[in-house]
């Protein structure tokens, strides 16, 4: 039953999901950059033998996926319920809650919580990124500083990041120390690219940034229902500092980060430090409930995002993207991230799980760039191998290109698959299909066909394709040769 | 054992010799081998491009082939398309097929077999007398080792082998572009992913690069033939059937 004025599909969120060119237009100056490559590659290599080895080292580790998958479903499966709870136990322990449907109204709260303050620090946060909001505050007029390293890196360059959890992964330090010299107010003009003396010229310049700044802007891990609890989970201490010195904290929060209960970190906090740095534990866990008298900021208040969740939970399926924690562990495996980099995914969400979320979180109709994302994976597998709460990413992405085909099938590549269908769909067609495509032997030269028109011609740009061969299988079974060969081996047997 | 050879579309088609391979280990083996002549594709280059409402009539054709309870096994030289059958099928019938279909299409899956999991798991066998005298390397192709979880026992059956020079592929379980549709509607970054399974093939100076799916051995022969590198291509089916009185003949 529908009811006047109730929407059927909850909608689509706005902001930072979706890029200007489909991705294969997106990753073909990526491919080129061989400094970017090479980077990458480093990179990923290096946290990829990591991970395996933090997660190896647990004799439990399925069973703690298992767990987590289990936790999160269990969430999704009573998120109306567990937010109300959530917001009221936020709000006995002294915050302020405030729900956000979209990234326009997000931006909004956020400024109008910031009173007058013309400079806020930030820790490192994804759904910050997702609806703009440093862009929104410059445009206020407002300084928003980044205070992780690699967020300061990206930030000090006018660049967006390219990985979840290492935002500079496409930068070197030779890059880096440039960059600081060019754009660190007050650093040292002898910096060398060192990347001890790197940090060390950040943590001076943060220093002052964290003393003078009266806001901060976070985003949480995770949400605990049961007491009101958020909890940011980081490495070099800046979040520690931003969440506890500054006089008031805003903290924004996607809705689909919640857990149940307390004791569920448990799980939560072994899964994601060995899945996102390889480590068994991070530096710095940080955890907050309301306001502490005398003791950490003196205002609390948390926006909770949905910006397209909703939409995202309506789809039975595709829901289960939701689950995600944000370890970055499918980006570190994936090999078309490896080789493209997160800018070419266009949303503030790379890799395999942004390729599942963003459409959904963002939509994907008509011509809209995220309709190519299902589509930029080899489903290899190896995310959802990787993944510490189990998304099956490879049938997530199937999904969408199922949802995207029957919205807007590209009508040259529908009608070849229906013919394709109709082909096969009878024995007697598809010998019929055999016989035209045994053509193919016309263009050959030496067994290999070499050129090819499209769509065909994106193979052979740069591979050979055998020539068909003179007799198809089925024609060799009803020959009288197959008969007498395999007679021959049934006659061999292994003695 | 009464086993059905599933040849799949592209190895009717374009790789017969992996196909006879298979029918010629499994004689030699002792079982009686069928070949429904009606069989054609397990849809998945249709349900992995989106299309699965065209899928539907593939996976009612198969299990039309293959649901005979006469047939106990079905045999596949492709560990890609039984992870098709495996996966995707229940998922197509689920969504547009009815019940009735729905129960034949899991009961046929569950008697589908990657010829090397069949070989190892279901018959016990680890050496089917096989002769190959060359350097090989072994890719264990993205859904053998993701879907199937066939894990060693390529390798198992490989080693088996008289007189084969063995050499391990560097990062050997990293995708090497494939992908279907992936390697036309991206076939930059399936060109990138490729130069690297490329280099690391040619590393390690084997004259072959084996492997359990005729798909991924097409992209992967298609680069090596393009840059005339002379490394051939060959499934792990032509090496199982090879003796020392026929050798591969390519």
């Amino acid at each position: 039953m529908t009811f006047l004025g109730t929407p059927e599909v909850p909608p689509r969120g706005t902001g930072n999901l979706r890029g200007t060119q489909s991705f294969p237009e997106a990753a073909h100056d990526r491919l080129a950059d061989s400094q970017l490559r090479r980077n990458l590659g480093k990179a990923t290599r290096t946290i990829r033998a990591k991970r395996l080895a933090a997660a190896g080292e647990l004799p439990d580790w399925e069973a703690l996926r298992d767990a987590g998958s289990a936790i999160k479903t269990q969430v999704l499966a009573n998120l109306p319920e567990l937010l109300e709870t959530f917001e009221q136990r936020v709000t006995e322990r002294g915050g302020t809650v405030h729900w956000a449907p979209d990234a326009a109204a997000a931006n909004e709260i956020i400024t109008g919580l910031l009173g007058g303050a013309r400079e806020v620090v930030k820790v490192k946060s994804m759904a910050t990124q997702e609806i703009g909001l440093n862009e929104h505050l410059e445009s206020a007029g407002i300084s928003a500083f980044e205070t992780d390293l690699a967020e300061l890196i990206v930030q000090l360059a006018g660049d967006t990041p390219s990985h979840i959890l290492v935002p500079a992964i496409h930068r070197n330090r030779a890059e880096i120390r440039e960059l600081f010299l060019r754009a660190m107010p007050g650093v040292d003009p002898d910096l060398d690219d060192d990347p001890a003396n790197l940090a060390a010229a950040a943590r001076r310049y943060l220093r002052q940034k964290f003393m003078a700044a009266e806001v901060a802007i976070s985003g949480a891990n995770f949400g605990i229902a049961e007491t009101g609890t958020l909890t940011v989970v980081e490495s070099e201490g800046n979040g520690r500092m931003c969440l506890t010195m500054p006089r008031k904290l805003i903290t924004l929060m996607g809705i689909e980060k919640l857990l149940p209960r307390f004791a569920d970190l448990e799980v939560f906090l072994q899964l994601l430090p060995r899945s996102s740095t390889g480590e068994r534990m991070n530096p710095y866990t940080s955890m907050w409930t309301g306001v502490t008298p005398g003791d950490g900021p003196e205002e609390f208040h948390l926006v909770l995002l949905d910006n397209g969740r909703s939409a995202t939970l309506a789809d039975e399926i595709g829901r289960s993207a939701l689950h995600c924690i944000r370890c970055s562990a499918c980006l570190n495996v994936c090999p078309v991230y490896e080789r493209t980099g997160g800018h070419a995914y266009g949303s503030t969400y790379p890799g395999p799980i942004g390729a599942v979320l963003s459409p959904q979180l963002a939509g994907m109709a008509g011509t809209d760039p995220n309709a190519s994302l299902p589509y930029a994976s080899s489903l290899c597998g190896a995310c959802y191998d990787a993944c510490p709460v189990k998304i099956d990413i490879p049938s997530l992405l199937v999904e969408l290109r199922h949802q995207h085909v029957r919205e807007a099938a590209p009508r040259g590549e529908a009608a070849i698959m229906k013919a394709a269908a109709a082909a096969m769909g009878d024995s007697r067609r598809w010998e019929l299909a055999q016989r035209a495509a045994g053509l193919g032997r016309l263009l050959a030269r030496d067994g290999w066909i070499r050129a090819l028109p499209p769509p065909l011609r994106g193979w052979t740009g740069a591979r050979d394709l055998p020539a068909p061969p003179k007799q198809t299988f089925r024609q060799w079974w009803a020959s009288p040769q197959a008969r007498e060969e395999l007679r021959r081996e049934a006659e061999r047997g292994l003695g | 054992m009464r086993v059905a050879l599933f040849a799949t579309c592209l190895g009717d088609t374009m790789f017969p010799g992996a196909v006879a391979a298979t029918a010629k280990v499994l004689a030699r083996l002792g079982h009686e081998i069928v070949f429904p002549t009606t069989q054609t594709c397990c849809g998945q280059m249709h349900v992995n491009t989106g299309y699965q409402r065209e899928a539907r009539g593939l996976v009612e054709r198969f299990v039309e082939d293959f649901a005979d309870p006469s047939i106990e096994a079905v045999v596949v030289p492709s560990g890609s398309c039984v992870g098709s059958v495996r996966h995707q099928h229940e998922i197509v019938a689920r969504r547009y097929c009815d019940t009735a279909t729905w129960e034949r299409v899991h009961a046929t899956a569950a008697k589908t077999y990657e010829l090397c999991e069949f070989l190892v798991d279901v018959l016990g066998v680890s050496d089917v007398g096989a002769y190959f005298p060359h350097r090989v390397t072994y890719h264990p192709t993205c859904h053998s080792l993701r879907m199937l979880r066939v894990g060693e026992k390529p390798l198992r059956l490989l080693r088996n082998v008289r007189e084969i020079e063995l050499v391990e592929l560097p990062e050997a379980e990293s995708c090497c572009g494939f992908g279907g549709t992936f390697a036309v509607k991206n076939a930059e970054t399936s060109t990138a992913m490729l130069a690297d399974k490329m280099r690391h093939v040619l590393d390690t100076r084997a004259e072959f690069c084996a492997a359990g799916d005729s798909s991924c051995l097409m992209h992967i022969g298609g680069g090596l033939s393009r840059l005339s590198t002379g490394v051939g291509t060959v499934h792990i089916a032509e090496i199982l059937a090879a003796t020392e009185s026929r050798e591969v003949t390519r």
